[in-house]
């Protein structure tokens, strides 16, 4: 994926004066043997690198607004040489190691738990970590995250969907701690199995940015924020109190019911998370709990 | 400019708890981190956390495990510490709600893991450290810790007396990747560096791409010496495409290795009669790389481990994570068929040499986390013992930092103790970073007062990206995978004199490519391309020392192998290697490993599995 450096350090190593001590001596036959052994070494590569492979197009969204000539959003495209399980985030980073440094995107673990790179795909909310090229049409399109503003090529502002997060007070909350430090609070196998999915949540952005009523209602608490508040109010260590606590501010204006069932996070989510059918419990939560219905 | 009483330079699991720490003992804090913390590589953590919670089991197992995993390099008022409070650490995560696997009692979970004499690893699931990095991030939300995300920590602000020990860390200088500000972040008490691994110094690693040793190296270039670097982990099982992990857990739970004859050779071959799959990590993967230099690998590269016998239902349950793992990265159902898996760099040991309490010898700066060194891993950490590691030391640095007694360190940094300096020569020179600015505590007469020492911080940072994105030159990338394919090609598992030299010879030539190094992005807008030639030069820092300390050290220890020294010499080797930068170059030297403990101490014994 890579080339060598050039040897430019090479020459100085050959055309050295007479060793003045033993320990000169020494050390330039070590130079001279390790720059034998790399040498080969290049070669070796260097034949590997000759087999022939197939290309992958990729055409990737470019936009800067400090830069001239980017401040105008347009697609590049790249062809990138596929190699075996080569993914999304593979490709755009032989693009950029290679093509062009200033391609910029987020990017961080490569195993889908940092979700830091979520994109849009072949019109789809992608993680490009996750994503095989071998799956995906070609040309392959790489977008931002529709619904968010762009900062920068395939970076876009995460703010609102921090703020989004943090409205539900994302915190474990309980007044009732049992005796003794070493003491954990019990809860049940089936409760930590209820409450599973929905502590998987990486904060990716895809749930939102493929969300129609997000789209329109900025104020809205969104599928992650709400499956995060679902996360806390189903977990019984909180007890019944902080429940209710719980329903009321995923109840207010702009929260579950706003919800049109439209399972498109869901569809999207890389996590698996039933997003939907999370918010729809926690409506029948409400109803039980009669609260307002806006 | 931004002033805070404690700056924590990161937000994984060591960051997070340190921020909390210090800001119950008074302190306002404030978070600064290249990711937003949810990204951190914490989140990676699969298999779990060790602590004795059971009636049957004790800190003191814990600790004698600890030991004798770490080879005796570990040193002993750290890990017994670490053993003593990781009980009280994690079920605080369990206050804080973090959602555990439960018995059938309703109390947390624990597993077996390697090197371990007790079922003491607990978990959440195979995302432990997914749970656990979004459990203290909620608790600093809760608190309103202030965070500043996306800024990237370029150096410290020391002041340059001569003696690092008589030297202060007022703060650090960071550059806002949204908008390309360069700012100095006042710490009145102190600055926490908590900035994790340097998995990025290879290039097949179970690491995050963010993980290139930031903090590490500001250390190292500011006047703290770093420790042991040459004992990385390998671990066992990566996919061999990707370097993505398989957990321990795998194993823990039952699952087994086999060549590419159908051989259980963990035992077949004699490579571990008692544990087999669970000896620690350092002997299953040189079993597994055996296997392959034999013929016995699998398209001569990676052996397979099989969990298909463990049954849908336990697999579903305990390592539901694993089969998505497998399968989005290696293509392979690990319910029908073995996945295929070969050792890759995991872990670094060494790092920032602290005490017990985070300290570093430059008053006023402290590290916890996979950059700090106090040595809890010695020459092997076993799995499960970096997670607590995170939150007891975090904690502790972050208390410390506010200003907490902590009575009197038993671990000595710098040179203040019976320090010895090597005599080994390299083969190569070493040293001379060319084209990276001057380090943190050089630049001309003493400044004292933390306006001037941050000032001057400041400046540096700002004349070096006005010359990074000014001229014409290389590209970071080459540089850094230069690094990263000779650090793989010949500082791996198996080590031998020759290629260690030949490494330092191309680390040599990879510096001097550095100097002409160059940004061709010109925006101050999310420059990536900025951020990662800076973090280049860090890659290169460690990876000198780390190949300096692995061919001085003449001796096989833990997850260091030398073909030409085939024995444990505790005569010569129970002691640290440190590497400090001094006038441009670095120098080696050595210090004891402290074997008391609080009752007893440590006797070296030889390691069986
Ligand atoms: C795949 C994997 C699985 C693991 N599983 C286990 C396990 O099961 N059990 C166990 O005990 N251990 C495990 N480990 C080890 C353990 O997870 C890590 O050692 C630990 O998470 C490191 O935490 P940290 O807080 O030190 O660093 P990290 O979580 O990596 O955080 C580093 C922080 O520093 C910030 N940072 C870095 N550089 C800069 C800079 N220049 N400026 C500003 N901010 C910066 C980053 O943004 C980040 O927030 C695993 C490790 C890996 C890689
Ligand atoms: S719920 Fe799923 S799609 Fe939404 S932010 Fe979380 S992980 Fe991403
Ligand atoms: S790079 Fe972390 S989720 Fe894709």
């Amino acid at each position: 994926m890579s080339t060598q450096i050039p040897k430019q350090t090479e020459e100085s190593t050959e055309t050295e004066t007479e060793p003045a001590s033993k320990g000169d001596e020494r050390r330039a036959e070590k130079r001279r043997r390790a720059a034998e052994r790399r040498e080969q070494r290049q070669e070796e590569e260097a034949e590997k690198a000759a087999a022939d492979e197939s290309t992958v197009e990729l055409k990737v969204f470019r936009y800067d607004p400090q830069v001239e000539g980017k401040q105008e959003p347009r697609f590049d495209t790249f062809h990138v040489p596929f190699t075996k399980g080569m993914t999304v985030l593979d490709a755009l980073m032989y693009a950029r190691d290679t093509y062009d440094s200033s391609l910029t995107f987020r990017h961080s673990c490569r195993q889908a738990v940092c979700g830091s790179d979520a994109m849009f795909v072949n019109g789809g909310q992608k993680l490009a970590c996750k994503t095989q090229i071998s799956d995906l049409e070609e040309p392959v399109r790489v977008e931002p995250l529709p619904h968010a503003e762009v900062t920068k090529d395939l970076v876009v502002d995460m703010e609102h969907f921090y703020d989004q997060m943090e409205a539900v007070e994302p915190y474990f909350q309980t007044n009732e701690y049992p005796d003794g430090e070493l003491e954990e609070q019990r809860q049940d196998r089936e409760n930590r199995e209820k409450i599973k999915m929905s502590t998987r949540c990486i904060w990716c952005g895809a749930c939102m940015s493929s969300c129609n009523i997000a789209a329109g209602d900025n104020e809205y608490l969104g599928p992650a924020a709400i499956n995060k508040a679902y996360r806390f109010a189903m977990d019984e260590r909180e007890g019944e109190e902080m429940k209710q606590k719980r329903l009321e501010i995923i109840e207010q204006e702009h929260g579950v019911w706003r919800c049109q069932t439209q399972f498109s996070c869901t569809e999207v989510c890389p996590k698996d998370i039933p997003l939907t059918e999370h918010i729809q419990e926690l409506k029948r939560e409400a109803v039980k709990n009669n609260l307002k219905f806006w | 400019m931004y002033e805070h009483d404690v700056v924590v330079v990161g937000a994984g699991g060591a960051g997070l708890r340190a921020a909390i720490a210090a800001q119950e003992a008074g302190a306002d804090v404030a978070m600064v981190s290249k990711l937003h913390p949810v990204r951190s590589h914490t989140g990676a953590a699969e298999g779990g956390i060790n602590a004795a919670l059971r009636d049957a089991d004790s800190w003191e197992d814990h600790a004698y495990d600890t030991m004798k995993g770490s080879d005796y390099l570990g040193d002993a008022p750290a890990v017994e510490a670490l053993c003593q409070e990781s009980p009280e650490e994690v079920i605080r995560l369990e206050h804080w709600g973090m959602p555990f696997s439960r018995e059938d009692d309703g109390r947390v979970s624990q597993r077996p893991f390697g090197g371990l004499s007790f079922p003491r690893t607990t978990y959440a699931g195979a995302e432990t450290g997914h749970q656990m990095l979004h459990t203290m991030y909620e608790q600093v939300v809760k608190r309103g810790i202030t965070v500043y995300d996306e800024w990237h920590v370029m150096d410290l602000a020391v002041t340059d007396e001569d003696d690092p020990a008589e030297r202060t860390c007022h703060g650090v200088v960071a550059y806002d990747i949204q908008s390309g500000e360069i700012s100095g972040f006042q710490a009145n008490d102190g600055v926490i560096l908590a900035t994790g691994g340097m998995g990025q110094v290879f290039d097949h690693t179970t690491n995050a791409v963010a993980n290139t040793g930031d903090g590490v190296a500001m250390a190292y270039r500011a006047g703290v010496p770093m420790e042991d670097m040459e004992f990385i982990q390998f671990h066992p099982t990566t996919l061999p495409s990707t370097g993505v992990l398989i957990s321990e857990g795998v194993r823990g739970e039952g699952g087994i290795l086999y060549n590419s004859e159908g051989e259980r050779f963990m035992f077949e071959h004699g490579y571990a009669n008692n544990a087999g799959e669970l000896a620690s990590r350092d002997v299953v993967s040189r079993a597994e790389l055996t296997e392959v230099n034999e013929g016995r690998g699998i398209e001569d590269e990676y052996v397979h481990l099989d969990m298909r016998h463990l049954g849908e239902e336990r697999i579903l349950d305990r390592l539901e994570n694993i089969l998505h793992l497998a399968e989005d990265f290696e293509g392979a159902d690990g319910l029908t068929e073995p996945m295929p898996v070969k050792p890759g760099q995991h872990y670094a040991m060494g790092g920032i040499e602290t005490n017990e309490f985070g300290e570093t010898v430059i008053d006023g700066l402290y590290a916890a986390g996979e950059c700090a060194c106090a040595s809890v891993h010695g020459a092997n950490r076993l799995g499960g013992n970096a997670l607590p590691e995170l939150i007891v030391f975090g904690k502790r640095a972050g208390r410390h930092a506010a200003g907490e007694e902590m009575g009197e360190a038993e671990i000595e940094t710098g040179r203040s103790g019976d320090w010895q300096p090597a005599d080994y020569e390299f083969g190569v020179e070493v040293g001379e970073t060319g084209g990276s600015g001057p380090a943190a505590a050089d630049g001309g007469a003493v400044a004292t007062d933390a306006d001037s020492v941050l000032g001057a911080a400041v400046d540096r940072a700002q004349e070096r990206v006005e010359e990074l994105l000014s001229r014409k030159g290389r590209n970071h990338a080459e540089i850094r995978s230069a690094v990263q394919e000779t650090m793989t090609a010949n500082v791996n598992v198996f080590r031998e004199e020759g290629r260690l030299e030949e490494t330092l010879e191309d680390l040599r030539e990879a510096r001097e490519a550095y100097k002409d190094v160059a940004v061709s992005d010109p925006s101050r807008t999310f420059n990536t391309d900025l951020i990662h030639t800076i973090e280049t030069r860090n890659i290169l820092d460690i990876a000198e020392a780390l190949t300096m300390g692995a061919l001085a050290r003449e001796e096989f220890r833990g997850a260091h192998w030398r073909k030409e020294h085939q024995e444990r010499k505790d005569e010569d080797w129970l002691k640290h290697t440190l590497i400090s930068w001094n006038d441009g170059e670095p120098e080696l030297w050595y210090k004891p490993v402290v074997l008391e403990g609080e009752n007893k101490t440590y006797e070296p014994k030889s390691r069986s599995y």
